[in-house]
C-alpha cells in the first residue's frame, strides 16, 4: 500500500508552488512518486532517495581522501573553528528553512560572522535597489487576478521557473482576468530568443548590457519626451509603443530576474525598473517583483531583517550589525582576504562563486552543510550532510512574492540523520560553552 | 597645529578598522593616550599602538590637530571618518572610507583609495593624490542624503558610481571615470577632466556634470539643448550642454523646469 | 515562581482608583496579589517612585511584512545605531523601525508589557507571528485586517451578518489573530486598480458595496460574535486636508449599536490615530485642526474609544495598510515608496517621511494630537500612541507624556517651530492649560486600553488577580520636576515585572520574559455556505491551497488562547 500525501510544497524555485502530491510508501521511509511538480521540482524529490546518498558528516584528510565521522565530531569542529575564527563567513541560507536560519542568526551573533545569502550573487542588486527607490509590489494572486499587462525583463520562466505562468503570470484565469491568456499582453526584453519570449506579444531583443538606457528611454517615453532614434539597440517607435501598451493596461506587472541583476548596471538596472513602474502607477497601477532564485532566498531575508536589519550581507563582527555590499558581500571579503573561515549552508558556492572566491575557501578552514555532494563540498574541510528541509522535515519558507508558506515533510530522513536546525542548535550550544555565555 | 605622527608597524591578518584615526579622537591627547585607542580586527579589539608608531601630541582641538600616517595603509579602513575639522596626510595607499562622513578639515592621501571615500561627506576636503575606488562621494546604501558639501578632488581616475545622490559639493576627477555618474543626484557639481563611459547622470534631478573628454554612451534621458561657453574650475571652453534626464521628475521655479545640465567639451 | 513585595511607591492605578497614595503592591506566581498572601518575597524599595502596571499599546506597527519592509529598506535607519548585546541581551538595531529584539527591550524600558501588533495581512499571519515570537517580553497579539477582504466585501453587499461572523471566526483561527481590524474599508481594494474611495460613500469598483457599508457590517459581525476587542477602525480619507467630516461619518455608523461582550468593554468602534483623521480646510495652504469637532462627537458618544497617533517630530517611516495614502504621501515628498497588495484581502505601503518642526504642517499635526487628549472628558477613552512608526517612533511616548502634563514643554515646542504664529493660528493648542496628571496617564496607557482591547480581566491595573505587571519608575509626584524629567523618568523604568517576572532590574534587562501570544478562538455556528464559499476562493483566486494558509500554529510562543463562544 502506498500514500498520497497532498498540498505538498516544492523545495525548488521561488515559485514554491504548494499544491504536489507525493506518493509514499506505506511506512513513511521511501518516496515514490511526484505530481503536479515540474520536472525539476520533481527530480529534487527523487534525489532524496538516492542509494548511494551521504548519511554521515565527513571530513577531508591530508591526502585529500574523506573520513566518516561523528555528528559530534563534525558539531565540535564547526563550533570551534567559528569560535577561533576572528571574522568567519557564515554563508547560503537559502535552501533551509527559516527556523534554521534563525538559528544560524544567533550562531553568527555570537561568533561575530559575517552573514550573507545567495542574495549576493543574485538578486541581491536588487535589494539594494529596492533600498535607493522602494518596490511596489503585490502578491502573485494580484497578478493572477488583475494583471493584463505582462514584462518579463531579462528573466526566462520557462526554463528556471517553469510553473510560473501557468500558476500566476501568463495563463491562469483570475477574479478579473477570466480570459486567461488571451485577455494578457506578454512582453518580453531579453537579448536571446528564449522559449519564454516565443510566448511573448512583443518581444524585445535588447543589446546585451543596455538595460539602464532602455528604461530610461520607456520613462522618457511614458513623459512623451523625444527619444533619440535607437536606444539599445530598439527603434524609438517601437519604445513608444511598449510604453503606451504599458499605460494602457489595468494592471501592469514587471518580473525581471538575473538578466539584469547580474548584468552591468546591476542595481542600477533594477533601481531604473523600479522607476518605470513608479511612473506607471501615475497612469495605471502597476507592480514590479524579482524572480527569485532559490526556494528560500527570501526567508533568510526576511529573518535577518527582523533580527538585524538588513537582507543580506550583515557583518556582525564588530557585535553590531552593519551593511554595505562592496565590503560586506561574499565575494568582495574572500577577494580582499577579510574573513577567515567558511561555513556554508543550503546554498553552493563551489558551483557560483568565481574561481578566485573558490579558491579562498579552498584555502581556508571551511565546513559545509549540504544534503547533496556538490562543487562546495569538494573544497570544504567537513562535509556534514542533513535532511532535505521540505522532504523529510517542514518549516517556512517565504515564496518570492515574500507570501511565507510552511514546507511539509513527507518521507523520513535516512536512520540518523539530522536536520540543519538540529546540527545548528548544538553547534549554538557548544559556540556557547566555547565563549562561556 | 600640533602634529602627530603614526607609522604602521604590523599589518593585520585581516584588515584593521581604525575610525579612531581622527583629529576629534587625538584632541587633547598626548602620544601616550592615542596609542589607547582602539582599533579592531575582526571581532577582536585592540590598541592603536598595537598596530602603529605614535610620535607627536595633538594639539587641544580638532583644528589645531594633524595627524600624518606612514607606512602601508592598504589594510586600514575609516581613516579620517566623520572628521570635522585638522587636517590628516596619509602616505600611502589607504583603503576603504577615507573621509566618510566627514565634516570638516582636510585629508590627502599620496596614494589610491579604496571605494566609500567621503560616503555622505557633509564638508572638508579630500585631496586623492592616486586612483579612487567606486562610491567616490557617495550616498550610504538607502540613503537620499548624499554628498551636501566639501570637495574631492581625484588626480588618477575614479570608479563606478561616482557622486550617488550627491546633494551638494563638488568632486573633481583629473582622469577617467568609470559607469553610472551622479546617479539621482539633486545637486552638486562633478567635474571629469578625462574621459566618462556610460550613464552619466542616470535618474537626475538637479546639479551639474562637465565632462572635457568622451563619452562612450549618452543616456537617452539627456537632450542636447545648445553650445555655451563655461569656464569651470579655472579652465575655459566651449561645451555642448545637455539636459536631463527626461524621464525623471524635476521641480519647477517661476514655472520653469530645472533640470540637470552636463556639459560636454567641445573645444578648449 | 519568586514573589516580590514592591513597598512604598506612589501608586496611580485607575483600576483601583488609587491617585498616588503610598502603598504597597505584591506579586506571586505571576499574578498581583493581597500583601497578605506573601511569604517570603524579595523587598524592592519603591519609596519616593511612581508604580503603574505594565503599559498596554493598543495600536503599533512592530511585526509583520510591512514592517519588514520598513527595516530591510532602510538601512539608514540603522546607520550608526546598531548596538551590541551584552549579558542576557542581544544585539539590536534602527530608530523608526528597530529590530524585533530592540522593539521588546525599548517598549520593557518604557514599562510596557503589552503590545497590539494593528494590522496582519492575513495571507502573511505567519511571518508576522515569526517576528512576535522574536520579540522577547512582551505579551502580544495581532490584528487582522477584513476592511478589503473579498469574502466581506461580497457578503457585507447584502448585508449577510451572520456570514460576515462566520468567516471572522473562521479567520481569526486560521491566522491566530486578536481583532477585527478595518483600514481605509473599500479603498485598498480600489488601489488594485490605482483607485481610492474617498469618503464613506464612494462605491468600491466592481464589488458594489460602499465603505459605510462595510463599517457598520462589520462593527455588527464582531457584536454578533461578541469578541473581547470592538471593531478597529481607520477610516477613509486619512493625511488629507478636510478629512474630518469622513472621520465623524465613519463615527456615525456605530450609532445605535451595543456592545455585546463579556470582556468588559463598553465601545463598539475603536477608531486609531485620529489624529491623522481631524483635519480641516482643503489644501495643505489652509489645513487646521478640528479636533474640537472630533472631541465634541467623542466625549458624547461613549460607544467609541480612540487613540492618538500623536506626531513627534522625528525622521520616521510611515506602513500602512492604506496602500493609496502612500503613493499620495510618495508623490508628496519623492521618497522611496514601497507597496504590497496582497490577494482578495489587502494591500499597504511604506514611505520614509521627516516631520520637520520648520514645516508648518508637521506643527499644525502635532498639535492636532495633543489636542484630542486636552479635549478628552474620558481618559479611559483615548489611549496615547504615535501609530508606530507612522506618526513617530513609540520611544517618544514619554516625550508625549511630557507634552500631555507640561503646558511649558508645550510652549518649549511652540518656541521652537519655525512657523510658531501660523501654528497657532491653524489650532487650539496654544490656548489650552489643561496639564494631565499621572493618574489620567495611567488611564491613557493601562487601565484604558486594557478595557478597549477586553483584556481589563488581565491588564492595565494593579488589583489583585491581574497580571504581574508592574512598573516602577524614578519618579516622585511630590517633588519639584522640570518637565524633561517626566521624559527621562518614563523612558527608564527602574524596574519591570511581566507576569510576576522581573524583565527590567535597576534599569536593565534582568530577563527576556515570558511573553505570550494572544489569539481569539470565537466559536460560531457551523456555516456550510462559509465554508463552501472559503473551499471555491482558494481553489479559483489564491494562489496557495486551503490547507497550507492556516497556520499550524507552532510559530506562536506560550499561545494564550481567548476562548469567545458565539453559537446560539
Amino acid at each position: 500500500m502506498t500514500k498520497t500525501v497532498t498540498d505538498v510544497i516544492c523545495p525548488f524555485c521561488g515559485t514554491l508552488c504548494d499544491d504536489l502530491e507525493v506518493v509514499v510508501s506505506d511506512d513513511g521511509k521511501q518516496l515514490l512518486e511526484v505530481y503536479n511538480a515540474c520536472a525539476i521540482g520533481a527530480e529534487k524529490f527523487l534525489h532524496s532517495q538516492a542509494k548511494d546518498r551521504i548519511t554521515r558528516p565527513r571530513m577531508r584528510q591530508e591526502d585529500g581522501t574523506w573520513k566518516e565521522i561523528t555528528y559530534d565530531e563534525a558539531v565540535e569542529y564547526t563550533a570551534n573553528m567559528l569560535a577561533d575564527a576572528k571574522k568567519p563567513l557564515m554563508y547560503g541560507w537559502s535552501s533551509t528553512n527559516c527556523e534554521a536560519q534563525a538559528v544560524g542568526a544567533e550562531i553568527g551573533e555570537a561568533v561575530g560572522a559575517v552573514m550573507d545569502n545567495t542574495a549576493t550573487v543574485c538578486h541581491g542588486t536588487s535589494l539594494i535597489a529596492v533600498q535607493d527607490i522602494g518596490i511596489p509590489s503585490c502578491t502573485l494572486g494580484e497578478v493572477k487576478n488583475r494583471a493584463d499587462r505582462v514584462l518579463f525583463w531579462g528573466c526566462n520562466p520557462a526554463h528556471a521557473h517553469p510553473r510560473h505562468m501557468s500558476r500566476y503570470s501568463i495563463f491562469p484565469r483570475g477574479f478579473f482576468t477570466g480570459k486567461g491568456h488571451t485577455g494578457r499582453k506578454v512582453i518580453v526584453v531579453d537579448p536571446r530568443p528564449t522559449d519564454t519570449a516565443s510566448l511573448a506579444d512583443i518581444h524585445l531583443q535588447i543589446e546585451q548590457g543596455h538595460d539602464y538606457e532602455l528604461f530610461d528611454a520607456l520613462r522618457v517615453a511614458f513623459k512623451g519626451e523625444k527619444l533619440p532614434d535607437v536606444v539599445a539597440g530598439i527603434p524609438k517607435e517601437k519604445i513608444y509603443e511598449v510604453a503606451e501598451t504599458l499605460k494602457s493596461g489595468r494592471f501592469a506587472i514587471i518580473f525581471f530576474g538575473m538578466g539584469v541583476t547580474q548584468s552591468i548596471g546591476k542595481n542600477h538596472n533594477i533601481d531604473a525598473a523600479i522607476a518605470v513602474t513608479r511612473d506607471l502607477n501615475e497612469y495605471t497601477k502597476a507592480a514590479i517583483m524579482p524572480m527569485r532564485g532559490h526556494y528560500n532566498v527570501t526567508g533568510s531575508g526576511q529573518v535577518w531583517g527582523w533580527q538585524f536589519g538588513f537582507p543580506f550581507a550583515v557583518d556582525l563582527s564588530r557585535g553590531f550589525a552593519r551593511y554595505n555590499p562592496g565590503e560586506t558581500t561574499s565575494n568582495d571579503l574572500l577577494r580582499r582576504d577579510e574573513v577567515d573561515a567558511v561555513f556554508v549552508l543550503g546554498s553552493d558556492p563551489g558551483a557560483h562563486f568565481p574561481f578566485n572566491s573558490v579558491k579562498k575557501i579552498y584555502d581556508l578552514p571551511s565546513v559545509v552543510i549540504d544534503p547533496h555532494e556538490t562543487p562546495t563540498s569538494e573544497v570544504c574541510k567537513v562535509h556534514v550532510p542533513v535532511a532535505f528541509v521540505g522532504v523529510e522535515i517542514g518549516g517556512c519558507a517565504y515564496r518570492m512574492d515574500n507570501v511565507p508558506i510552511e514546507t511539509r515533510k513527507v518521507v523520513d530522513a535516512p536512520e540518523g540523520m539530522m536536520t540543519d536546525e538540529e546540527f545548528l542548535t548544538r553547534v549554538l550550544a557548544r559556540v556557547k560553552e566555547l565563549k562561556g555565555v | 597645529m600640533e602634529t602627530v605622527t603614526l607609522t604602521i608597524k604590523n599589518q593585520p591578518g585581516l584588515f584593521l578598522e581604525a575610525d579612531s584615526i581622527t583629529p576629534d579622537a587625538f584632541a587633547g591627547k598626548k602620544a601616550e593616550e592615542i596609542v589607547d585607542l582602539p582599533v579592531y580586527v575582526g571581532r577582536e579589539q585592540f590598541r592603536l599602538g598595537d598596530y602603529f608608531e605614535v610620535s607627536g601630541n595633538a594639539g587641544a582641538t580638532p583644528a589645531e590637530t594633524k595627524i600624518v600616517v606612514n607606512g602601508d595603509l592598504s589594510r586600514v579602513k575609516y581613516i579620517g571618518m566623520k572628521m570635522t575639522a585638522g587636517e590628516i596626510v596619509a602616505n600611502s595607499n589607504a583603503d576603504m572610507y577615507v573621509g566618510a562622513w566627514m565634516q570638516g578639515g582636510k585629508i590627502t592621501v599620496n596614494g589610491n583609495v579604496d571605494a566609500f571615500a567621503g560616503t555622505g561627506m557633509k564638508g572638508g576636503e579630500i585631496a586623492i593624490k592616486g586612483n579612487a575606488g567606486n562610491y567616490l562621494g557617495a550616498a550610504y546604501r538607502g540613503d537620499w542624503r548624499g554628498m551636501a558639501g566639501g570637495k574631492i578632488t581625484v588626480t588618477g581616475n575614479a570608479g563606478s558610481d561616482l557622486g550617488t545622490f550627491m546633494n551638494g559639493g563638488e568632486i573633481v576627477v583629473d582622469g577617467d571615470v568609470d559607469v553610472h555618474v551622479a546617479t539621482h543626484a539633486e545637486g552638486g557639481r562633478i567635474i571629469i577632466k578625462g574621459n566618462a563611459k556610460r550613464r552619466l547622470g542616470g535618474q537626475m534631478v538637479e546639479g551639474e556634470i562637465y565632462v572635457f573628454g568622451s563619452i562612450d554612451v549618452m543616456m537617452p534621458g539627456f537632450a542636447y539643448r545648445e553650445d555655451v561657453d563655461v569656464d569651470v574650475d579655472g579652465i575655459k571652453g566651449r561645451f555642448a550642454l545637455y539636459e536631463g534626464d527626461l524621464g525623471e521628475r524635476h521641480r519647477k521655479r517661476k514655472g520653469q523646469t530645472i533640470y540637470a545640465k552636463l556639459y560636454q567639451r567641445i573645444e578648449a | 515562581m519568586a514573589e516580590y513585595l514592591i513597598k512604598n511607591g506612589f501608586i496611580f492605578d485607575p483600576v483601583l482608583g488609587i491617585k498616588g497614595d503610598v502603598a504597597d503592591v505584591a506579586i506571586k506566581d505571576g499574578k498581583i496579589v493581597e500583601t497578605t498572601a506573601l511569604s517570603s518575597p524579595k523587598v524592592i524599595d519603591a519609596t519616593g517612585k511612581t508604580v503603574m502596571a505594565g503599559g498596554v499599546d493598543v495600536h503599533a506597527h512592530v511585526a509583520g511584512p510591512k514592517v519588514n519592509i520598513g527595516r530591510n529598506f532602510r538601512p539608514e535607519d540603522k546607520l550608526f545605531n546598531c548596538t551590541p548585546g551584552h549579558g542576557i541581551e542581544r544585539m539590536q538595531g534602527g530608530f523608526s523601525v528597530p529590530t524585533t529584539i530592540r522593539t521588546g527591550y525599548n517598549y520593557a524600558h518604557m514599562g510596557y508589557t503589552t503590545v497590539m501588533e494593528a494590522a496582519m495581512p492575513p495571507l502573511y499571519a505567519r511571518h508576522t507571528h515569526e517576528e512576535m515570537r522574536d520579540t522577547p517580553i512582551l505579551d502580544q497579539g495581532a490584528y487582522p485586517v477584513f476592511g478589503n477582504n473579498w469574502f466581506v466585501l461580497e457578503y457585507l453587499k447584502n448585508h449577510e451578518i451572520e456570514n460576515t461572523a462566520a468567516y471572522i471566526a473562521w479567520l481569526l483561527r486560521a491566522t491566530k489573530g486578536y481583532a477585527v481590524k478595518v483600514v481605509n474599508p473599500g479603498g485598498t481594494e480600489a488601489w488594485g486598480w490605482g483607485l481610492n474611495c474617498d469618503n464613506v460613500h464612494d462605491p468600491v469598483p466592481y464589488f458594489d458595496i460602499t465603505p459605510a457599508q462595510i463599517i457598520k457590517g462589520l462593527i455588527e459581525a464582531n457584536e454578533y460574535l461578541g469578541l473581547p476587542h470592538s471593531m478597529h477602525m481607520h477610516a477613509n480619507n486619512l493625511g488629507n486636508p478636510g478629512n474630518y467630516t469622513t472621520t465623524l461619518d465613519s463615527f456615525k455608523l456605530s450609532e445605535g449599536i451595543k456592545p455585546n461582550s463579556k470582556f468588559g468593554r463598553d465601545q463598539v468602534m475603536h477608531h486609531t490615530h485620529v489624529q491623522f483623521h481631524s483635519y480641516g480646510g482643503d489644501s495643505w495652504a489652509n489645513v487646521e485642526s478640528r479636533a474640537k469637532d472630533i472631541m465634541g462627537y467623542v466625549n458624547s458618544h461613549d460607544n467609541i474609544t480612540i487613540d492618538m497617533g500623536q506626531v513627534t517630530l522625528d525622521e520616521t517611516t510611515t506602513m500602512t495598510a492604506d496602500g493609496p495614502f502612500e503613493h499620495h504621501l510618495t508623490e508628496l515628498n519623492h521618497l522611496k515608496w514601497a507597496n504590497a497588495d496582497v490577494e482578495l484581502e489587502t494591500g499597504s505601503g511604506v514611505v520614509p517621511y521627516l516631520y520637520s518642526p520648520n514645516i508648518k504642517v508637521c506643527g499644525i499635526q502635532w498639535c492636532i494630537g495633543l489636542e484630542l487628549a486636552l479635549l478628552a472628558k474620558d481618559p479611559m477613552r483615548i489611549f496615547l500612541t504615535t501609530d508606530h512608526p507612522n506618526a513617530g517612533p513609540f520611544i517618544r511616548y514619554p516625550r508625549i507624556m511630557k507634552w500631555l502634563m507640561s503646558q511649558e514643554a508645550r510652549d518649549q515646542q511652540f518656541d521652537a517651530f519655525k512657523y510658531k504664529d501660523k501654528v497657532i493660528e491653524a489650532t487650539n493648542l496654544a490656548g489650552m492649560d489643561r496639564e494631565l496628571n499621572l493618574y489620567e496617564i495611567a488611564q491613557m496607557t493601562r487601565a484604558g486600553p486594557a478595557k478597549s482591547l477586553g483584556l481589563s480581566h488581565m491588564y492595565g491595573g494593579l488589583a489583585p488577580g491581574l497580571d504581574g505587571d508592574v512598573a516602577v519608575y524614578d519618579f516622585n509626584p511630590n517633588e519639584p520636576y522640570a518637565p524633561d524629567d517626566i521624559e527621562k523618568a518614563f523612558s527608564n523604568a527602574k524596574h519591570l515585572f511581566k507576569s510576576g517576572v522581573q524583565v527590567i532590574s535597576d534599569h536593565e534587562i534582568a530577563n527576556n520574559g515570558n511573553k505570550r501570544t494572544l489569539w481569539v478562538n470565537a466559536k460560531a455556528n457551523e456555516n456550510p455556505q462559509v465554508m463552501r464559499d472559503i473551499k471555491e476562493k482558494f481553489l479559483r483566486y489564491y494562489t496557495v491551497t486551503l490547507n497550507n494558509y492556516e497556520g499550524s500554529g507552532h510559530y506562536l510562543r506560550n499561545p494564550h488562547v481567548i476562548e469567545v463562544d458565539a453559537t446560539q
